[in-house]
């Protein structure tokens, strides 16, 4: 088990190697930060002054070394457009986005579980035909779209909820957060549902195909003919088989949601990473580009470790291959 | 202050609770970059700085300069200038304001990390007569170092030294403590800063100018909101006081709404189309050996292919301002005489390109913001089945700023044959469009001239100018200026756009044409 753990280790920081390159291989083709960074007034004379200054002026495989170098020894640069170390600007941006993913994945599973089993076990129901097709909704209808749907009618028509920002925010040591005060909350709340929304309808539709598919095997029919009752034979006998592809999928969405939630505080101007990112990418804030899809390489990473991880537990045949190999 | 506690934060609210009326919230694209005011020169941290800090002179409402800090100058020497400062001013932390100020100003607006230092390029150097008294020495006559000054900004020399921030950051390398902290003289102060979140002003109740103040509120809060539709959202549901700018296609929405309404202004900003007048061979007819631009009479074939009027109409929905100049009516130097357009006349244009030696046309890519300026992209792609019409083959190469300015600018060696630009003269003075996009040589030229255009006669008025400090004889060459690049047809002017604000009722603000609110022109109804 410690070795397939190492194993998996090292294949995680292969995976980093190349977002790495790959980050500011990318991030070196949105234009040049110099023109944002100086104004209008600056001379022909004093960009390239500038140019040199970042280091830009050399080719590109100097340019990665450098970057590569700094990042090992754990410094992410100074963003062009702030001016402030990328490290300490992820930090500040983090508490915003762990909570509106959160609330959103609380969201996801919440509803999505518990809707998913009951959409499988009361297949024919006009409840269930009304979920499913909401669900589908929920897949199909771009984040944006619904984003603004949501603000038009809560916070232009209603006037209920606020449309953008994340509210009054309290201080616990470093972390900031909105759960505590009213209009963090009510500010959390359209930001996050539009987030759960596509989550939620895959989770929902995963959960319900797993458990139908447990539902009609041998194991199920057996203990049908045993004259268990329903319950027992959903929940005990094929909710538990159902839910080891759940745990996956549910585990690689929270990594979805916290690295890719850029429409959403886009959409809300949710002070989160994602909107940092979209910041950077249009001002070509290259420092901070690439110090956040690394990040997020590195989320995913750790996520696929706890999914096989918790495989191992959950699983007593992936023990024994994992073992074996 | 960089966060407050939530629960001061809460209390704070709550003892503001009753003056809520007098709280003015409003919100643009992106947020200031800095609170420095000598680390950045963007936009939107351009239109903060005057709420937070001052320079010896100021803009009025009308662009005109006017005593800030000084309270009197006069020339010595053509190149001496020597300024009375006023006194009984202090910064916000409550230190008095003297000559010491200005002079570490002046060194730090000028250092090498500074991108605010050419607007003090023209100072060779300052000197202190005594505590409210200095001279600047210029390098030559300078007719516009006034409007210059409205950006020379005066920070604390004792608050600099005392934080370690004697030099600013151009963004980059390091941050220092004056990235999100002031100590300005200015009308407002900033009580809460949180980057790319909000940012929160209250009257400095010392500012010197206060018995004459024209504001009326007790707060302000700065919020950037970068998706147009939240924005205006906002602004209809009642979060919001001002938002700008307002989209033209957003404007009837806003204008339909009980409550609210839309302000609007021309820009000190033109948008135009540039050549390439320099290569030998068109980037886009390789093998050819030709550049049709480098022929005037193509130049203005293109120029007269363009409906402008259809444009205006259409894409901009009347809300822009058609010109034939380059530079904007408000402007130091504007002369309304040469503000009429060549027509708009296909006939004449296919008649123009055929002499040229094209009569079929030629294929041209037309580079093009799309996030840039107004409706940027659409202007392009209407722009197309215009130049088809008379033989043209453009092909639009639409792409975000960053990228555009990238592709056109030196960097790339103005890797372009044809692109759309939108330029200010942020002085309000001529020069300012003058020198980086008509001319090619002397100090500071070219930086924005994307197609190269010069002219001999040109680059020698404009060398005048630099130096000519009568009114009368300065506005005179700039005509000149303007007449030869119209004849030139160094460019292909479109419009001015228009400054687009939607306002709540019970708000009075007046728009700076450069696209600014000055809190201290801000009232509101109690």
């Amino acid at each position: 088990m410690i070795a397939g753990l190492l194993t998996r280790l090292l294949q995680g920081l292969g995976v980093m190697l190349v977002v790495g390159l790959l980050a500011f291989a990318v991030s070196t083709k949105l234009g040049d930060p110099v023109n944002n960074m100086l104004g209008q007034n600056a001379t022909i004379e004093e960009r390239e002054a500038m140019r040199r200054e970042l280091g830009l002026d050399q080719p590109f495989v100097v340019q990665y070394g450098k970057y590569l170098s700094r990042v090992v020894r754990g410094q992410l640069g100074v963003s062009y457009r702030l001016g402030v170390p990328v490290g300490e600007l992820l930090a500040e941006r983090l508490p915003a986005s762990v909570e509106l993913s959160g609330m959103a994945m609380l969201l996801t599973l919440v509803l999505g579980v518990p809707l998913g089993i009951y959409t499988a076990i009361r297949r024919g129901s006009l409840l269930s035909k009304v979920i499913l097709g909401a669900s589908l909704a929920g897949l199909s209808v771009p984040t944006f779209l619904t984003g603004l749907l949501l603000i038009f009618l809560f916070a232009v028509q209603l006037q209920w909820l606020p449309s953008s920002g994340r509210g009054e925010v309290v201080s616990i040591g470093p972390w900031t957060t909105g759960l505590l005060t009213a209009s963090g909350l009510r500010s959390l709340l359209l930001p996050s549902i539009t987030l759960a929304l596509f989550s939620l309808a895959l989770l929902l539709r995963l959960v319900r195909g797993e458990l139908l598919d447990v539902l009609h095997s041998d194991h199920v029919r057996f203990a049908r003919a045993r004259g268990l009752p329903d319950r027992s034979i959903h929940f005990r006998h094929g909710l538990r088989n159902a839910l080891l592809p759940v745990v996956t999928v549910a585990a690689l969405q929270l990594g979805n949601l916290l690295a890719f939630s850029v429409v959403t505080e886009t959409v809300f101007q949710w002070p989160g990473m994602g909107l940092l990112f979209l910041q950077a990418v249009q001002f070509v804030d290259v420092p901070v580009i690439s110090s956040y899809l690394l990040l997020a390489a590195v989320a995913f990473v750790l996520i696929n470790l706890v999914v096989d991880v918790s495989y191992l537990v959950l699983d007593p045949r992936v023990r024994s291959t994992v073992g074996r190999s | 202050m960089d966060r407050l506690p939530g629960v001061v934060l809460l209390g704070a609210m709550l003892a503001v609770g009753p003056l809520k009326a007098q709280t003015f919230r409003y919100a643009s694209t992106g947020d200031l970059l800095t609170l420095d005011p000598h680390s950045a020169d963007e936009a939107l941290s351009n239109s903060f700085k005057n709420n937070i800090h001052e320079g010896l002179v100021r803009f009025d409402e009308k662009l005109e300069p006017e005593p800030a800090l000084a309270v009197s100058w006069k020339n010595v020497d053509p190149v001496t200038w020597r300024f009375l400062l006023r006194k009984g001013v202090t910064f916000h932390d409550g230190t008095p304001f003297t000559a010491d100020d200005v002079v570490f100003s002046f060194q730090r607006q000028r250092s090498k990390n500074s991108v605010m230092a050419s607007h003090v390029a023209t100072i060779k150097s300052v000197k202190k007569i005594d505590d409210y008294t200095i001279e600047y020495v210029t390098v030559g006559p300078d007719p516009i170092l006034l409007r210059n000054l409205t950006e020379h900004f005066i920070v604390s020399k004792k608050w600099c030294e005392q934080h370690a921030t004697t030099e600013p950051v151009a963004g980059l390398k390091e941050e220092t403590y004056a990235t999100r902290h002031e100590n300005g003289t200015g009308p407002f102060q900033v009580v809460e800063r949180l980057p790319d979140t909000r940012t929160v002003l209250v009257p400095y109740p010392k500012w010197w100018d206060l018995p004459n103040k024209k504001y009326a509120i007790t707060r302000a809060e700065f919020r950037p909101i970068a998706n147009a539709a939240t924005r205006l959202a906002a602004l209809i549901s009642g979060e919001l006081d001002l938002a700008y700018p307002v989209a033209p296609q957003d404007v009837a929405r806003v204008e339909g709404q009980k409550g609210f309404r839309v302000i609007k202004k021309p820009e000190l900003r033109v948008v135009y189309l540039g050549f390439d007048q320099w290569r030998d061979e068109s980037l886009d007819m390789p093998g050819s050996k030709k550049n049709p631009f480098k022929d005037v009479r193509v130049r203005r074939a293109l120029y007269q292919a363009i409906d402008v009027e259809a444009i205006h109409a259409k894409v901009m929905r009347g809300m822009a301002a058609p010109t034939g100049l380059t530079i904007p009516e408000g402007t130091e130097g504007y002369d309304a005489k040469l503000r009429q357009r060549y027509p708009y006349d296909p006939a004449a244009s296919r008649k123009l390109l055929a002499e040229a030696g094209y009569p079929d046309g030629f294929p041209v890519t037309l580079d093009c913001p799309n996030d840039r300026y107004i409706n940027d992209e659409a202007i392009c792609q209407s722009l197309v089945p215009m130049f088809a019409r008379v033989g043209i083959k453009a092909t639009l190469n639409a792409q975000t700023k960053s990228k555009h300015f990238d592709k056109i600018l030196r960097k790339s060696n103005n890797n372009t044959s044809l692109f759309l630009l939108g330029f200010s003269p942020e002085t309000a003075d001529a020069m300012a469009t003058f020198v980086p996009t008509m001319t090619m040589k002397g100090e500071g030229a070219g930086a924005w001239n994307a197609g190269r255009y010069t002219n001999p006669k040109v680059e020698e008025l404009v060398e005048q100018i630099r130096v000519e400090m009568n009114q009368e004889k300065r506005r005179a060459l700039m005509s000149e200026v303007l007449r030869i690049h119209k004849e030139d047809v160094g460019h292909a002017p479109l419009h001015e756009q228009l400054i687009i604000w939607g306002v709540r009722d019970g708000v009075e603000v007046t728009p700076d044409a450069r696209d600014r609110v000055q809190l201290r022109f801000v009232k509101m109804r109690k």
